[in-house]
């Protein structure tokens, strides 16, 4: 019997209340356990890739403008600690982010280590295009070019969030994603999927797992090389990640999976590690947890990456990211923003 | 060290019901700077008892030479209101805080002792080996006087001063205590080190001399490990759990960084989970904000954080 998620909000937060009985000691009969999931753990990655997105979701989310150089700054440091993919900024109106508003120049700016990728949003084909053709993008030397370059696009499994956040509907919303992929095979730029509010929705509460595969799988068959599923307010549990990520792999293979999880409810690398023993082996992370939850003001938002990296390494999971590399470039950036970090492991390191 | 990458294929099954062990009251308010006025411990550990949480640690019978804030432990045991469906051990280091205990009225007893060699000697002044020798007097009498005892295992992820810890010392420690008389024993990730592979792999070793039904777990959060460190407990067949309401009591270890797992944020998930534990999470993050003003401090609770700033 799966685990029902529950998604909490404030009238539905009791627990199942009354006093058990307390001579009840606490006996290990796993006979009527709780089933999470119905298959069988897969064995653990060996290697997990981070994305970090600290430079253009951690930033997007914080209330003090970052001047261009220390983004700059920012995303070489997160280059020199070894993480393979850096999202570096976002082609969105300034209009709407004025915090990426210095998109051309970030990119042009950035010191591109071979290897490793920059992904940038572009939430529809005029954005795709500025950021192809920001001058530097294609006619850069091969010996700076570090790869296909690549973007990414931000689709929703609620339609009422999909509405308050890009003003159209989910169909629509794939509709206009299709060009832009359209588009990227042409150029030869690869194209990674996002699928918001994968455990619950701000508005709409409670979102079913067979939506959000739908949406997975309709940005997967149109191009998109990997799907980050977001835990948008990180209302999410353990139970309701393994429902969700069992819904998903059966439409779009668990490889082209990633899990992109916020720390609101502090659920984060709980709900990480049911998605590594379910198969999962790419991890969205932000630096410092950079940026907070819209949705809770104040409240955190998304899962620092030293945090995550801490808990890989632990495990003997490779990463070939450098923590204390990784704990600098997160002083630095907190230092900029006059902010404290969202990190345990950073706030318990330096005062030891 | 494939060790960690093995556990991998653990079952998904969890328990039914887990257990809440809530030591904000003794472990949490003992490490927090500010003295915490007698009557302020007396109505947290009232308004806890209202949650339905099963177990609160009430205080603890040490030295006030030692441990100021607990120089009131006769007036808070005998003060508070004792909700029929919660135990309230109380620490007793030894035979003297035992006696003091009993006669405070004192029903359950806990008892501290390590994995690692330094930490005992550092944090009580004597061997591993003398500690059990005293512990041996503590339990032998309090079975005597049908006290049950709870045993705790510090270090047993890592020390300070060691560094990392043996799995196989861990469960020599672990299974003396057992086998002198303690009901439970508290496995102490003390200074937060641990990830679900050490966890993983302690309790392995640990679970081949006691059974799971007699283990809990006593996870800090100093590197936000925690919860992910319960929830491999829990898959592997622990079901009583230790937090601290509002995440008090900080880390001695790493000055300003975090101690305790947030009972909230650890109910928030077994409850997500469809895991039950007869606590009410809405009246557990109230206890947290009353404590919380008393101590002039933020939560360190994130779903405290989250709820209280939600639209």
């Amino acid at each position: 019997m799966a685990a029902v998620m529950r998604f909490v909000n404030r009238s539905t937060f009791g627990s199942r209340m009354g006093h058990q009985c307390l001579s009840f000691s606490c006996s290990a009969a796993v006979a009527k356990s709780v089933q999470v999931g119905a298959s069988a753990g897969k064995a653990l990655p060996q290697r997990v890739k981070i994305v970090e997105v600290g430079p253009r979701d951690g930033l997007q989310n914080e209330k003090t403008l970052v001047p261009t150089e220390v983004k700059i700054h920012l995303i070489d440091m997160l280059s020199e600690a070894g993480l393979p993919v850096i999202e570096a900024t976002s082609f969105v109106s300034p209009e709407w982010v004025p915090q990426m508003a210095d998109q051309v120049e970030v990119m042009k700016g950035i010191n591109r280590r071979p290897g490793v990728s920059y992904p940038v949003l572009t939430p529809n084909l005029k954005g795709f295009q500025a950021a192809v053709h920001t001058s530097d993008w294609l006619h850069a030397p091969v010996t700076v070019k570090a790869g296909a370059a690549e973007v990414a696009i931000f689709g929703a499994a609620s339609e009422l969030f999909s509405k308050k956040n890009i003003n159209c509907s989910v169909d629509e919303s794939l509709q206009r994603f299709e060009e832009v992929t359209k588009a990227a095979k042409e150029a030869g730029v690869r194209v990674r999927g996002y699928v918001s509010c994968v455990l619950g929705c701000p508005y709409e509460g409670q979102v079913s797992p067979d939506k959000v595969a739908q949406v997975a799988k309709r940005l997967y068959s149109m191009g998109c090389y990997e799907i980050s599923l977001g835990d948008t307010i990180g209302v999410g549990t353990p139970g309701g990640m393994a429902e969700l990520l069992e819904a998903v792999s059966r439409e779009v293979p668990v490889d082209a999976l990633a899990v992109h999880c916020h720390d609101t409810y502090g659920q984060a690398l709980a709900n990480i590690l049911i998605a590594l023993q379910m198969g999962i082996s790419v991890v969205d992370s932000s630096v410092a947890g950079l940026g907070g939850c819209p949705y809770a003001q104040g409240a955190s938002g998304n899962v620092a990456t030293e945090d995550v990296v801490y808990m890989l390494h632990g495990l003997g999971i490779q990463t070939g990211v450098d923590l204390p590399k990784l704990m600098d470039a997160g002083a630095f950036i907190c230092r900029s923003l006059n902010r404290k970090t969202s990190s345990k492991v950073a706030q318990a390191t330096c005062k030891l | 060290e494939n060790s960690a990458l093995e556990f991998c294929t653990l079952t998904r099954e969890f328990p039914e019901y887990v257990k809440m062990i809530e030591v904000g009251p003794r472990d949490g308010l003992q490490n927090e700077k500010e003295m915490v006025p007698t009557r302020v411990k007396i109505q947290l550990i009232n308004m806890l008892s209202e949650t339905g949480l099963p177990v609160i640690e009430a205080t603890s019978f040490v030295s006030s030479k030692w441990v100021p804030q607990m120089a009131d432990h006769t007036e808070v045991l005998q003060a508070i209101h004792r909700s029929s469906h919660a135990r309230y051990p109380v620490l007793t280091p030894n035979m003297h805080g035992f006696q003091d205990a009993v006669a405070a009225g004192a029903t359950e007893v806990a008892v501290f002792g390590s994995a690692s060699e330094t930490f005992s000697q550092k944090n009580i002044n004597c061997s591993i080996d003398d500690s059990m020798l005293r512990f041996e007097e503590v339990i032998c009498t309090a079975k005597q006087q049908q006290i049950p005892v709870r045993g705790y295992v510090s270090c047993a992820l890592g020390c300070p001063y060691e560094g990392p810890i043996e799995p196989t010392k861990v469960a020599e420690v672990v299974k003396r205590l057992y086998e002198l008389g303690c009901y439970e024993v508290s496995l102490g990730d003390t200074i937060g080190v641990g990830t679900p592979g050490s966890m993983a792999k302690m309790l392995q070793y640990v679970m081949k001399e006691v059974p799971s039904s007699a283990l809990a777990v006593h996870c800090h959060d100093t590197y936000g490990q925690a919860l992910a460190n319960i929830l491999t407990a829990l898959q592997m067949g622990i079901c009583a759990v230790d937090s601290s309401v509002a995440g008090l009591g900080g880390c001695p270890y790493a000055q300003g960084a975090s101690g305790n797992v947030s009972t909230e944020d650890v109910l928030y998930m077994l409850h997500g989970m469809g895991i039950k534990t007869g606590v009410d999470l809405s009246k557990v993050i109230e206890a947290g904000d009353f404590i919380c003003k008393a101590l002039n401090r933020k939560t360190n609770s994130k779903v405290a954080q989250a709820r209280s700033k939600s639209s």
